[in-house]
């Protein structure tokens, strides 16, 4: 969790830059040209879109220490929004909608971190679900935001991007993968800023932080209003580019429980952490859920295989946060350093 | 040691290619399923997709295919989830190349909402059997998506039709007071505005209720009806919700004759729960439930007796979901046959498929022959119209079995096709969707 003060270090630096390079170069030129048209579809984009919204949350949580459970409403309005920007703003560039509803949604996520200048933990959380319950009940109620649709149902726009199209799997993976690639490198450069730091010192120590001259109530807010932004957009990503028609009750109290428990396990206050416990969520229960047919398909009904498979799930969740309570993040650093002496975790 | 490994390498290679050298099956039709056995809605998933798939291995044990294709399917579990309903769709649609999946049949209208954009590129029928949102019975803008049977819309028509019949007429209807408890979802909501559509026309008085999702907590909306006591209730439910809503109606001293079911409200699973708070409630149907119809018998002879029944539980055959499975591959297998006699006695594509859909026309005579009179109706699907204009029965709950109460009623469908036309064509407008000209070939 201390990676983020850690001490610059220009051997590992270097590493972890071309790290990060390979990682890019096999996401945008190996994958589009091996992977298949499900892989992108049904599991990369999801992952991606989730990803983004577990970083969202990240920031908030993980590193400025301000519990949430709004995420899904966060991500309804970047959604809603971007789809009423793009419909009722004509000539508006695709880019423009989905970072019109990034702000919108930043705008609601500064709303709704208000009560944080009073409450802290448990009693935050039980505020931000407010959010949660209000923006499902607002996108219900009146008919404008999903354009008179009787089920409160939107489509996506085309994904189009100055006259290139994106409409197929790749191009729709590619177009997320893009979007993710940018917003991390901006909370990655955010982090570690003056700002990330003030973020931390007010997870860590909220009185000392003040005493320190760190403006307490426009740091939390900025954590909002950072966190629901970054969120907001991985709404647009998966309404717009996985998705493609959604409804409201798409972004339900189970879908931030779903965020809140990607960084859990993923490691909170940790950028790959988000990624990491993205994969989780998303890759490992498909995983089973295709071997376990495959093996066992033909002995038991799908509804005996899917509950064993909740609970093989669950139990594993629950080992492994007995076994590595700072979750993947801190797993990976570790083997680091075991691999790799002479660079030492910070 | 050496010869040892080489043997065994030349031993796989050989398998693998032998394996690789066997030829595809191509005379087997693909049917994917996204069913679901586990969570709040297991009980209609089970019944329906058991008796879809009873049917195909009727068809299978008794008939050896259509025309000697084999019909084949998996299941994915979908929970009702969207999210797992995408994921399972497109696994499925790049199985069983080339001729891939004939026909998805999700059970659950938000997958299907998630559906409708991927139709335009993926060239498969999805159907969505007595229901679907409302705006895809336009076969114009909507090739590929088909709500068989009963929409939405007609379906509430249907509802408001009935109790004007019970008050003497539709002037009977002017000043009454009625209450719809829809499910919240995409589903529940889908008929918020043909109702108020029909209580503007017919002069009822109106008031609209969601019950949040799944419908296990009612007590508050309970509450609600007894203070303005309506004349009627119409329960718009779905799993869980249904049986609550008949139990806290008898807490709260509403009489269950005067609830009145929607499509999805209408099974033994949602009255048996219910014990005999349920006794009196009555429900639209499509197809009544029972096993006098001939195929019914076929599938308990053939199937059941094979071992090879879908379920567990045998006094389910012939509830009312496991018939409008059998309905539901009943109307499958014959868009197949009908695509087969134009496209040839093979597997069919997607789109030749779709093909068979579309010219899906069943008359009283091919329902007798089918085995299934008093099962199905006549139904005519055309490119416009991927309804087929369905009417209905009501039935009665009396504790024990269901009993049908009513003629056949016909839905006002002049009056609500433009609604279904404003749908679409906004989102032709949206989608920049030029429509089909259906008068080009006619069906």
């Amino acid at each position: 969790m201390s990676a983020v003060a850690a001490p610059a270090n220009p051997s590992r630096n270097l590493l972890n830059l071309a790290g990060i390079a390979i990682l890019l170069l096999g996401a945008f030129v190996v994958l589009p040209l091996v992977g298949s048209g499900y892989l992108f579809d049904a599991i990369l984009t999801p992952f991606l879109a989730l990803s983004l919204a577990a970083l969202g949350l990240n920031l908030l949580t993980g590193y400025a220490g301000q519990v949430s459970l709004g995420s899904a409403a966060f991500l309804a309005v970047g959604a809603y929004a971007a789809y009423n920007f793009n419909l009722r703003v004509p000539g508006l560039p695709l880019l423009g909608s989905l970072v019109l509803g990034g702000l919108t949604s930043a705008a609601v996520g500064i709303l709704f971190g208000l009560p944080s200048l009073r409450l802290r933990g448990f009693y935050l959380a039980v505020s931000t679900l407010a959010a949660q319950f209000f923006v499902q009940w607002a996108l219900n109620k009146f008919g404008w935001f999903s354009n008179g649709n009787s089920s409160g149902v939107i489509g996506a726009p085309p994904l189009t991007v100055a006259g290139l199209s994106f409409d197929s799997p790749v191009g729709r993976y590619l177009f997320s993968l893009a979007i993710v690639t940018l917003t991390t490198f901006a909370a990655w450069r955010l982090v570690n800023s003056q700002t990330g730091r003030n973020f931390v010192a007010i997870r860590d120590q909220e009185t000392a932080a003040k005493v320190l001259g760190v403006p307490v109530l426009g740091t939390k807010l900025l954590a909002f209003a950072a966190s629901s932004f970054i969120i907001g957009v991985a709404g647009v990503l998966w309404a717009f580019a996985y998705v493609r028609t959604v409804e409201p009750d798409g972004f339900d109290l189970d879908r931030s429980f779903q965020i809140l428990f990607i960084i859990i396990i993923g490691g909170l206050g940790s950028i790959r952490g988000a990624f990491l416990g993205a994969a989780f969520m998303v890759v490992f229960p498909l995983l089973l859920s295709r071997v376990g047919q495959t093996l066992l398909g033909g002995l038991f009904d799908s509804g005996v295989l899917e509950n064993s498979q909740k609970i093989v799930i669950g139990s594993l969740i629950i080992l492994f946060l007995i076994a590595e309570p700072l979750g993947f993040s801190a797993l990976l650093d570790r083997l680091k350093s075991r691999v790799l002496p002479r660079t030492r975790p910070a | 040691m050496r010869t040892k490994t080489l043997l065994r390498a030349t031993l796989l290679a050989a398998s693998l290619g032998i394996a690789a050298a066997l030829p595809a099956k191509a005379d087997e039709q693909y049917f994917p399923l996204q069913s679901y056995r586990v969570g709040p809605y297991a009980a209609g998933g089970t019944g329906f997709f058991g008796g879809f798939i009873d049917y195909m291995n009727l068809i299978n044990i008794r008939d050896g295919g259509v025309n000697g294709v084999k019909l084949v399917w998996d299941e994915c579990e979908t929970q009702y989830e969207v999210e797992r309903g995408i994921e399972c769709y497109e696994r499925e649609k790049n199985e069983h190349a080339p001729a891939g999946p004939a026909a998805f049949n999700p059970l659950s209208l938000g997958i299907q909402i998630a559906l409708i954009d991927r139709s335009f590129t993926d060239k498969v029928p999805i159907i969505t059997i007595n229901h679907g949102q409302t705006a895809t019975s336009d076969g114009r803008v909507y090739p590929y998506l088909f709500p068989l049977l009963l929409n939405p819309p007609s379906e509430t028509s249907a509802i408001i039709t009935y109790i004007a019949q019970r008050e003497g007429g539709f002037e009977g209807l002017k000043g009454k007071k009625i209450i719809v408890l829809y499910h919240g979802s995409p589903y529940g909501k889908e008929t918020i505005p043909v109702y108020e559509l029909l209580a503007q026309k017919y002069g009822f008085n109106l008031q609209q209720i969601e019950v949040p999702h799944p419908g296990n907590e009612q007590q508050a909306q309970w509450l609600t009806i007894r203070r303005e006591k309506p004349d009627y209730v119409v329960l718009r439910g779905w799993g869980v919700m249904n049986p609550v809503a008949l139990k806290t109606a008898q807490k709260v001293g509403y009489p269950a004759d005067h609830i009145i079911g929607n499509i999805w409200s209408n099974s033994e699973e949602d009255v048996i729960p219910a014990g005999g708070a349920a006794k009196g409630y009555i429900a639209i149907i499509t197809q009544p439930s029972g096993t006098d119809f001939p195929v019914l018998q076929d599938i308990i002879k053939t199937v059941y007796g094979a071992g090879k029944g879908n379920l567990e539980d045998k006094n389910r055959i012939g509830s009312v979901l496991h018939n409008l499975g059998v309905v539901n591959g009943i109307l499958n297998v014959e868009a197949i046959r009908i695509a087969q006699a134009h496209f040839g006695n093979r597997a069919l594509n997607g789109q030749e498929v779709q093909w068979g859909f579309e010219h899906l026309d069943i008359d009283e005579k091919r329902i007798a022959e089918l085995g299934a009179a008093g099962l199905l109706q006549s139904i005519h699907v055309t490119c416009a119209d991927h309804e087929g204009k369905g009417a209905v029965k009501f039935e009665q709950w009396d504790g024990k079995k269901w009993t049908v109460v009513s003629d056949w009623i016909n839905p006002d469908r002049e009056l609500l096709w433009p609604i279904i036309r404003q749908g679409s064509e906004q989102y032709a407008k949206e989608h920049n969707i030029t429509p089909r000209d259906c008068s080009e070939n006619p069906s």
